[in-house]
């Protein structure tokens, strides 16, 4: 057994800390209030070999490990969690599929970009009548002379408008049953194919979030990913991997949000001693960094396992499940010390608040992630 | 051309430090690389790149100072030399460390057009070293300066005189200590982390050298360590400009004793 992080991932969290605190922090607070995406971000970490992180060299990946993954999911969260979940959605929702399941030509043609950062990341599986009971998918795929035809609505996408192609489900009927779905890649410039982002979110403003509109989309034969009957397995594998990111982000938030709340407290007097002397203060900032460091501790556990190329579905489930729990705990605390400053924008923590809560529901709601834990321990 | 950099691993001056029986407690403490070698560092890497060669890190040190070298090859030094004193004994002084690089750079036959160093180190600040290895070796040196412009032999360098600034022409070989302000460090990239363990980091013992140990006995002593007085809360002087400057002039007297 061993707690010790890699000389490789303390590099990484060091170098994402830094850049977290010098590219990201400076204008969260304005990108939030304008719902402007961090393209300029994504760029930058395009260049610094981030967007393929844990992808084969030969595709222009690094090669790192899921450890480092989260970890990079984590710093960029501590300041700005719509940039980290961008983040996370592109490597573990867009790249993974396409590495998982793609053949060699295409992981040529779209991994590449994708660990270029030339096109960002994005996965369609929910739709207005399907999220987790994937059986209500109603986007259908239809055989044509030249390859299929895509039709249907996709909802709550991530990064779609920035993507150059999207990998999605839909219903095939190939074998005749009704539960038959195979994943697409489609190109989101093909004819009768529209990105619309035009959600009022509650929080994540400056991440992109999506419609997608297909109506009649003809696709070529080798636009299959994986398997034909067997994209909802493939996307269950891709989940796992997901909630590992979110459970992350989760984390990233906490410990953003305890990090203020923790200065403020030192800072701010009252009764003529500051916050921090008072043993109810002092009460809630210990709990906080015990629960954040519980989370942290056990996502990497979730991380640990995939990289053994070992079975990881209930710990992924219970990192994300506890994280994004713990996350909505520490942050409504934090908005709690900070007081009445804590309900203003200023303070950051109110923006935590609200972004937070994507985490309890993004890639399974918490009440999933129990169906999953239950289901996994033999109820 | 061959260029050398010499690097400091230090406390992390923004995080916490304790000082425990007249030395700063190093369990806990955060160790960073100097953040005026860090500018040498990436200036070094800037000359590689616009004239090719190779970027050699030099660390005197004990063994946690290999995160800090790792780090540079991370940014995209070539290869380290570290100079291993985790069981040294006696007291090193910034004249020990200036003949140990000396002797390191004859041992291990390294040749340089340039020699790049900070300017200082936060933690001692005694901004010794480099001119001092710069005598050593018996070449030139300019220290502070705030850009570097090499054209075959010859370097143009801008130098940042008390917030002045002078400009110096001078040939290689060289050796220059980095002020704030020469470049912006960059973010070593993932495939630079990647690659940074694969990198060849030779280390060197004191007792290698062709040194005796008289030689770098430290000169100076240090004889004690504190941190910096708290700062109480300043006093604003109230009424008219006139009383308020008699007032000041009575306190500077009286209270701050400093006229």
């Amino acid at each position: 057994m061993n707690y010790d992080l890699t000389a490789e991932q303390l590099m990484i969290r060091n170098m994402m800390r830094d850049f977290a605190d010098g590219e990201v922090a400076p204008e969260a607070d304005e990108r939030d209030r304008n719902k402007e995406f961090p393209l300029e971000i994504m760029k930058k970490l395009g260049k610094l070999g981030m967007m393929g992180l844990p992808f084969e060299e030969e595709y222009g990946g690094a090669g790192a490990d899921t450890i480092s993954f989260a970890i990079a999911v984590e710093e960029l969260s501590r300041v700005c969690a719509s940039t980290g979940i961008t983040y996370s959605a592109h490597i573990s929702l867009g790249g993974a599929p396409l590495s998982l399941f793609g053949t060699k030509e295409q992981k040529r043609e779209f991994l590449v970009p994708i660990c270029e950062g030339t096109s960002l990341g994005a996965f369609g599986l929910t739709e207005p009548g399907a999220g987790s009971d994937a059986g209500g998918t109603i986007t259908k795929g239809t055989r044509t002379e030249n390859g299929w035809s895509i039709t249907g609505s996709k909802c709550f996408i991530t990064n779609a408008s920035y993507a150059k192609f999207v990998a999605l489900t839909a219903k095939t009927e190939m074998t005749g049953s009704s539960k038959e779905i195979t994943a697409f890649i489609v190109p989101t410039d093909a004819s009768g194919f529209e990105v619309i982002s035009n959600y009022h979110k509650m929080g994540l403003h400056s991440s992109n979030t999506t419609e997608l509109v297909l109506d009649h989309v003809e696709i070529a034969e080798d636009a299959v990913l994986g398997k034909i009957g067997e994209g909802f397995k493939q996307f269950l594998v891709t989940l796992d991997g997901g909630r590992i990111g979110i459970g992350a982000m989760a984390v990233g938030i906490a410990q953003g949000a305890y990090e203020l709340a923790l200065k403020y407290a030192k800072e701010r007097m009252q009764f003529g001693r500051s916050l921090s002397k008072f043993q109810v203060i002092q009460h809630k900032l210990a709990d906080m960094a015990m629960e954040i460091e519980l989370a942290r501790t056990y996502v990497y556990k979730a991380a640990w396992l995939k990289d053994q190329n070992r079975k990881y579905t209930t710990e992924a489930s219970i990192c994300k499940l506890y994280a994004s729990e713990m996350a909505m705990r520490v942050c409504s605390q934090a908005v709690q010390i900070h007081g009445g400053w804590g309900y203003m924008h200023d303070y950051k923590v109110e923006r935590m608040f609200r972004d937070c809560k994507l985490a309890e529901i993004g890639e399974g709601t918490s009440e999933i992630q129990r169906n999953i834990i239950s289901r996994e321990i033999g109820c | 051309m061959n260029i050398l950099v010499c690097l400091k691993q230090t406390f992390d001056t923004e995080e916490r430090i304790t000082i425990e029986n007249g030395v700063v407690v190093e369990d806990g403490a955060v160790f960073v690389i100097n953040p005026y070698d860090e500018y040498a560092v990436e200036e070094g890497i800037k000359l590689k790149e616009e004239h090719g060669g190779e970027v050699t890190i030099l660390t005197v040190g004990p063994e946690r100072v290999e995160a800090s070298m790792r780090k540079a090859l991370a940014m995209g030094a070539d290869k380290g030399v570290w100079i291993n004193t985790e069981d040294f004994d006696g007291d090193l002084d910034e004249h020990s460390i200036a003949k140990i690089i000396k002797a390191t750079i004859e041992e291990q036959e390294l040749e340089f057009d340039i020699i790049l160093a900070g300017a200082m180190a936060v933690d001692d600040g005694s901004a010794q070293v480099g001119p001092r290895l710069a005598e050593l070796l018996n070449i030139p040196h300019i220290s502070t300066i705030t850009k570097i412009t090499v054209d075959g032999g010859n370097v143009v360098v801008e130098k940042d005189v008390e917030g002045d600034m002078e400009v110096i022409e001078s040939k290689l070989p060289l050796l220059v200590t980095a002020q704030q302000g020469l470049n912006e460090p960059r973010y070593p990239s993932l495939q630079g982390i990647m690659k940074a363990k694969k990198k060849p980091l030779e280390e060197v013992e004191i007792d290698d050298l062709d040194i005796e140990e008289e030689e770098i006995e430290a000169k100076t002593k240090v004889l004690e360590i504190y941190l910096p007085p708290k700062k109480d809360a300043g006093k604003i002087l109230q009424g008219e400009l006139a009383d308020q400057v008699t007032e000041l002039v009575q306190l500077l007297k009286s209270e701050a004793k400093v006229i």
